[in-house]
């Protein structure tokens, strides 16, 4: 077993190279000759985030590399070749495909199909007026109810979108952020009326309110107030649902914003730290609840890029965990985390091309250790998935572990020198983005003063900018385009979903208790005034049938609402 | 030169929070040497008309990705009839807007509609070409 604590740091390695006598006399010989018959395509390569790229990566790139200090070996530390020692020999990733549109019985039907084509588990995607906590038939719904995920605005819809799935035996993940503990209680509540006692669930939570600064911007109350709900959840969840992961902290939105693979990973874990300060301040053991933390990360198109990426956050997160906060349970410091390929990289134009990119970067998620996995379909650039083009897309994971063979050994890139060079470049840009948001004061100063969302705004732009000169080639965009292409048929989600839940939003408040309603959201107001913690309280609120927009409006009347300053 | 700088405003309605195209955009615009307002998240199209009135915009360009624009996009339009500027403002779109329903909304008023994988240039050219005739 590897030392503790003893895992390369970045500024501990020297990255210089050190060719051998052999390869100067390559370079001198082969490789000039090589060079003066046929010129190099390009001048300079780099990977899709501006990383530059060597012609050939030999020993001479890994000058005070040791493997078994950097490496060490499957289900070892620092974990870099991944968590377990048999990897997908002993078990595969989860192929969970994100999903959700229409009102609940529509996504319910879609669950059920999923899961009866071997899908392995849930993922429910929530439309926008229930991501910023709004209910279906509130007046800036209007145009948006069921449109990008599935309305949910109270314990009813909730029942109806479960309906027939054993919660005891299926794990669930909801991509749900500022409104997490609401929708997280109607869960609950719901597995209550199954019968299901809370310690049997497993799924997670996404509840990741920074990356939602940062990024994907559904925010409703200010940092401070949203970092205690959040915690508030952790603390539940040690106490009630031990096999829940209560957060699944994001660096997916962040890449899709536009950043670099480098910024993607040094901002999610720099994330991840602030919630352990903040768990710590709640008085949290961090031996306790960092083992439910887990993480989310995007797979783009640049495939070592991307394996790199994976493999470095166990590697650093093994040593954040152990050096910053002192944890000594393993499994606080081992890094588990899910995948979705690159929403961004999806093209509208010539769509059946997006299977091959998702195919290879549903690769370099399996090469990089995935715990779970979502593919996506060829028709998102232009809408939600039909039944078809999600078929397609958990046939991709189904191809690619049955069929591929890379499933037979464990990280089976570790020791390319390539893959290992990348690696350990991340890791030092990694620690140089930690100590610059350190001197800004943490992550929610760094926010306020906009850091990360220029950094990212660059990136985007500077990627643009590559993709406008054609310095980066898009197939079917600025290359390769097709002149006349056939239409695709798209999911279309008309009107009448919001008619559908306005309806009954309007049955629901004239059939429940309406005095119980108000008494549990005034108790709930109490709570969020003083420091008592806020789950109890909402799980009496949605158990009442009170609505998300209800509970999210008692909160918004004591925490506030949040407005961020744009950066162009 | 005393050529008078065309001046855009880039808004996001709607409650979707996906801003890289608009922010892209504001920045090509701007780098193409047009005053470029970039009005921020979640406006109302009461908002944005009344920023457009407020600011003397040429152009009006509003990024939505989240499939409301057949209600926003017709509302903005009724407004800045209402308000009697739809004959001075361009409005122009971008995002995800599949082609049957760009054909209504182009008959509806609105002057273009990028899809996504549109290139600036391509939005610059127009918004240059547009505002010259008027």
């Amino acid at each position: 077993m590897a030392k503790e604590s003893k895992a390369a740091t970045a500024d501990q390695q020297e990255l210089e190279r050190k060719p051998t006598p052999a390869e100067r006399n390559w370079e001198a010989t082969t490789l000039k000759k090589a060079l003066e018959q046929n010129p190099e395509r390009q001048r300079t390569f780099t990977t899709i985030s501006g990383v530059p790229v060597r012609r050939l990566y030999t020993p001479a790139d890994l000058p005070g590399f040791d493997p078994a200090r950097d490496l060490g070996l499957p289900g070892q530390p620092p974990y870099t070749r991944g968590i377990h020692a048999t990897m997908y020999r002993g078990r595969l990733w989860t192929m969970r495909q994100f999903s959700g549109f229409g009102t609940p019985e529509d996504t319910n039907r879609r669950f059920h199909y999923l899961l009866s084509q071997g899908q392995s588990g849930l993922s429910v995607a929530f439309d926008l007026p229930t991501l910023m906590g709004y209910d279906s038939d509130h007046a800036l719904a209007e145009g948006e109810v069921g449109k990008c995920g599935v309305a949910v605005s109270s314990l009813r819809d909730m029942e109806v979108l479960f309906d027939s799935i054993p919660l005891a035996s299926v794990t669930t993940s909801m991509t749900i952020n500022s409104p997490a503990s609401v929708i997280w209680a109607m869960y609950l509540a719901v597995a209550e009326k199954q019968g299901v006692r809370l310690d049997q669930l497993s799924g997670t939570l996404q509840n990741d309110i920074l990356k939602e600064y940062i990024a994907q911007k559904e925010y409703i109350y200010p940092p401070a107030p949203s970092m205690r709900l959040v915690i508030d959840t952790f603390e539940f969840g040690i106490r009630h649902t031990p096999r829940w992961n209560t957060i699944s902290i994001s660096g997916y939105h962040i890449r899709e914003a536009g950043s670099t693979a480098l910024q993607e990973l040094a901002f999610t874990l720099r994330d991840a730290i602030e919630y352990v300060e903040w768990g710590r301040e709640r008085g949290l053991k961090v031996d306790e609840f960092v083992p439910r933390l887990s993480f989310f990360f995007n797979a783009h198109n640049d495939f070592f890029e991307e394996v790199a990426k994976y493999r470095a956050a166990r590697r650093i997160w093994y040593q954040v965990t152990g050096e910053r906060f002192g944890a000594t349970n393993e499994r606080a410091r081992r890094l588990r985390f899910h995948t979705q390929t690159a929403g961004c990289s999806l093209t509208a134009q010539q769509p059946y091309v997006n299977v091959v990119r998702t195919t290879i970067q549903a690769l370099a998620a399996v090469l990089g250790g995935t715990q779970s996995l979502h593919t996506n379909s060829l028709d998102e650039a232009w809408a939600l998935p039909t039944e078809f083009a999600a078929t397609l897309a958990l046939r991709t994971q189904q191809v690619i572990a049955h069929e591929s063979g890379v499933t037979h050994t464990a990280d089976p890139l570790g020791g390319s020198y390539f893959v290992e060079r990348l690696t350990t470049e991340m890791e030092r840009g990694c620690y140089e983005y930690f100590e610059k948001i350190d001197a800004l004061g943490g992550m929610i100063p760094a926010i306020e003063r906009g850091f990360p969302q220029r950094e990212i705004a660059e990136a985007a732009y500077r990627y643009h900018q590559e993709v406008d000169r054609r310095e980066k080639i898009v197939v079917g965009i600025n290359d390769y385009v097709a002149a006349d292409e056939p239409p695709l048929e798209i999911l279309r989600i008309d009107e009448s979903v919001a008619r559908r839940q306005a309806e009954r939003l309007a049955a629901l408040r004239r059939e429940r208790d309406n005095r119980r309603v108000a008494q549990t959201l005034k108790d709930l107001e109490a709570a969020a005034r003083g420091s008592e913690n806020t789950m109890p309280r909402i799980l009496e609120c949605v158990r009442a049938y009170a609505t998300l927009g209800e509970v999210c409006d008692a909160l918004r009347s004591v925490f506030g609402t949040y407005e961020e300053v744009a950066i162009t | 030169m005393t050529e008078k700088k065309i001046r855009v405003l880039i808004a996001k309605p709607g409650l979707d929070g996906h801003d890289r195209g608009a922010k892209v955009i504001a920045r090509a615009l701007r780098d193409a040497g047009m005053e470029v307002i970039y009005t921020g998240l979640r406006q109302t199209p009461e908002q944005i008309v009344s920023a457009a009135v407020q600011e003397d915009v040429d152009v009006v360009g509003l990024s939505i990705l989240s499939g409301a624009h057949m209600v926003i996009l017709p509302r903005v339009l009724e407004l800045l009839r209402e308000k009697g500027v739809a004959d001075q403002v361009t409005l122009i779109a971008g995002g995800i807007i599949p082609d049957g329903d760009i054909e209504l909304l182009k008959k509806a008023g609105v002057a273009e509609i990028f899809q996504p994988g549109a290139s600036s240039q391509e939005i610059i050219d127009f918004i240059q070409q547009r505002v010259k005739q008027h």
